[in-house]
């Protein structure tokens, strides 16, 4: 009996020993520590959405789509073009701004879904059969090429209209302030998640991607179009990544064209933490990533919480590579 | 791909015939001496300032052949791919930082300087630090190494990324040991008693016979190592792990050695390239810089050590007298677009498209071409036979 306490303690420490630390601050100062969980919720919604490229594709073809957090880079960059060329600013009528936010956020959807089937298309179905290396080396190729487009497009940091008014109150629950940019992210994020899981557990597309990462070759077989349905997988995941982007702009106010670098490193750690290949990870992993950077900001200053998340990263890897949840499709 | 294919027999034949020209040793005297008269020939024909330009662009070309064929051991010979060298790159630096600086200012320790007893801080004799550094970062790739060592190959290699990102910000927020971002500045020159001090700003020539030496030292433990029963053991791992395993191949070892060996080399060239530069400083390491040296070996031919060095040469005067140039091809063609901007997204272009269409480099070790057109030689072999080998099926099961 105890031995086996012992044992389930010891396969799990990771997670016990994440739950520990965020006990410890929320001891010390629960307003505090529940005002960062909120921050790291709304924050995390990001990184989950960002997080299910990376795992929808690594599930269906075994590659981590180095670029991917490049294509939400320029997600954000359509968006806020976009607006510009609108003219839409903070100023503009609330009808305006509404459908300007919905209309932009299909455009950006759009934009960033056709990129990522063309960067399938171009950079790695010419390597389907090639040694695993070989895409993950144009995978990083096409990292440098978009982060490239992304410096000519803004050289500079570029600050978007603040068009949700993302530091007004909303409402305040148990001493914690919940802002508009903390419900703009949920609100936005909620629907997308629904219709990614109905889409892959109910219809016929999904169930001929799940066949796919099952087993690519008896998919086949079966009469499923493997070449379309690994576009497909592409195409939802840029869907995601540009809605990321979206919210990213409007959540921090400023974009940068190596801001995906980092977002696509925290939002691989995510996937990986909820057990890469598992849709519903990847959501509860984004969420535990962004409550872990909002305290590991407020604690340890921001200038750490790369390597706090980074560092993470590594444990997980070598300790618990299934995740939290394991692997869903395919076994190890 | 066909044409490729038969014309790549010939090509390979006549490069065999030049070498069949003289014996081996030969061929080494020959690059020998062209190497040891570069500094003084060049310089003289080119004259001045361009001169010294190129001269500097070499003395940093000697680093990064360093790092690339360190770099070539962990990829190219053992296929394990190590996204985060620059990690290794900015260890051998600071510890040339550390040792050869006024940074520790409270402590006093000379040993074989010329600034013996005047200036507070460590000054330790430039090749007691290149030795140091190199076993400090070996002893770091170990330690990298020794916890990843039952990754699968991408995860290993994004375990290395995040590595390569950990360090530079542990560097850039433990002022203590690095002055946050101004660096450490300024370091040691490079001195030997008897010669005294290398005065290379101004007088290239020591430095680069330095490095030189550097490199060569590199190069011999490179190609030792590749044909010894350690260097072997590196090409039946990347080759099939299983396969490996079950010849006896002991994996935690042979694996924990490529990471040593090649982090060292990372820590011996920083060393040297900090010495140079006279200033560690965190800005230069970046992720860009991994990929810059992965660009290397990839462009020349993974796993072949001519073709390393001829793709670090070449990649590295690209990087210093082509990529600035560019500025006036646009304006030339009467576009308003600036081409600097873009070289980072060159090397991703070169990235992609050289695994794209031909992923074994320019020089590729026949051993991995094969391997990398596995797929192609196996449609080939079954074409002509009417079944696949049965070597070649396995390799595709594995896969």
């Amino acid at each position: 009996m105890f031995r086996r306490v012992a044992s389930a303690v010891w396969q799990n420490i990771l997670w016990i020993g994440l739950a520990a630390w965020v006990l410890f601050y929320a001891f010390q100062d629960p307003t505090e520590t529940l005002d960062d969980v909120k921050t790291g919720i709304s924050n995390g919604t990001i990184w989950a959405l960002i997080a299910l490229g990376y795992t929808l594709v690594y599930g269906i073809i075994e590659l981590i789509n180095f670029a991917h957090g490049d294509v939400f880079m320029l997600g954000s960059f359509v968006a806020v073009s976009m607006w510009t060329w609108l003219g839409i600013s903070a100023g503009s009528s609330v009808i305006v701004i509404i459908l300007g936010i919905a209309g932009v956020l299909i455009v950006s959807m759009l934009a960033t879904g056709s990129l990522n089937v063309l960067i399938e298309r171009v950079a790695y179905r010419p390597l389907r059969n090639a040694p695993k290396l070989a895409p993950l080396i144009t995978a990083i190729g096409m990292s440098f090429i978009l982060q490239n487009v992304g410096s000519l497009w803004y050289g500079l940091p570029t600050s978007v209209p603040d068009l949700i008014g993302s530091q007004k109150t909303l409402f305040t629950i148990f001493d914690v302030d919940v802002v508009r940019s903390d419900v703009f992210a949920v609100a936005v994020t909620l629907p997308l998640l629904i219709a990614l899981l109905v889409f892959v557990g109910r219809t016929r597309y999904g169930k001929a991607m799940r066949a796919t990462a099952q087993d690519p070759d008896a998919a086949r077989l079966m009469g499923i179009n493997v070449d379309r349905t690994i576009a497909l997988t592409f195409l939802i995941g840029g869907l995601l990544a540009g809605a990321a982007g979206l919210i990213y702009a409007l959540y921090n106010g400023t974009v940068r064209f190596n801001e995906g670098f980092t977002a696509g490193l925290i939002a691989f750690t995510a996937a990986v933490m909820g057990g890469i290949g598992n849709l519903k990870g990847a959501v509860v992993g984004g969420l535990i990533i962004g409550v872990v950077q909002s305290i590991s900001d407020d604690h340890y200053g921001q200038q750490w919480t790369e390597a706090v998340v980074f560092g993470i990263l590594i444990l997980i890897m070598v300790f618990r590579p299934d995740g939290l949840f394991g692997e869903e499709v395919r076994p190890g | 791909m066909s044409g490729a294919k038969s014309r790549a027999p010939e090509l390979r034949s006549s490069f065999a015939n030049v070498r069949g020209l003289l014996p081996r040793w030969a061929w080494i005297l020959i690059f020998l001496g062209l190497a040891i008269a570069y500094p003084y020939v060049v310089p003289n024909l080119l004259g001045g300032g361009a001169g010294d330009d190129l001269l500097d662009a070499s003395v940093n070309t000697l680093g990064y052949i360093i790092m690339a064929l360190g770099l070539n051991i962990v990829v190219g010979f053992a296929g394990l791919l190590d996204l985060g060298y620059v990690a290794f790159y900015a260890i051998g630096a600071f510890v040339i930082g550390w040792l050869a600086s006024g940074q520790f200012e409270h402590v006093h320790l000379d040993v074989l300087t010329d600034v013996q007893k005047v200036l507070p801080g460590f000054h330790i004799n430039f090749v007691i630090v290149v030795i140091i550094a190199a076993a400090f970062t070996g002893l770091w790739g170990v330690i990298l190494g020794a916890p990843t060592l039952r990754l699968r190959g991408d995860y290993l290699a994004i375990v290395t990324l995040a590595f390569g990102e950990i360090v530079p910000r542990v560097f850039e927020n433990w002022t203590f040991v690095s002055n946050g971002r101004q660096g450490i500045t300024p370091i040691d020159r490079v001195y030997f008693p008897g010669v005294g001090e290398l005065n290379y700003p101004i007088e290239l020539a020591g430095i680069y016979f330095v490095g030189l030496g550097m490199v060569l030292v590199t190069l011999f433990v490179n190609i030792r190592l590749r044909d010894s029963r350690l260097g072997r053991a590196w090409i039946a791992v990347r080759e099939d792990e299983v396969a490996a395993a079950a010849m006896g191949v002991n994996l935690v070892r042979t694996k924990l050695w490529a990471y040593a060996v090649g982090a060292a080399f990372g820590g011996f060239a920083g060393a040297f390239l900090g010495a140079y530069r006279n200033t560690v400083n965190v800005d230069q390491f970046e992720f860009g810089f991994s990929v810059f040296i992965l660009c290397m070996i990839i462009i020349g031919g993974m796993g072949n050590v001519a073709g390393v060095i001829l793709g670090a040469i070449a990649l590295s005067m690209l990087d210093r007298f082509i990529l600035p140039q560019l500025n006036d091809v646009p304006d030339a063609i009467g576009l308003n677009f600036d081409l600097t901007a873009v070289n980072f997204g060159i090397f991703g272009f070169f990235l992609l498209v050289m695994m794209v269409l031909r992923p074994e480099g320019f020089i590729p070790s026949s051993r991995r071409r094969l391997e990398l057109h596995s797929g192609e030689v196996d449609d080939v072999a079954a074409d002509r036979t009417g079944v696949g080998e049965p070597g070649e099926a396995l390799y595709e099961a594995r896969r």
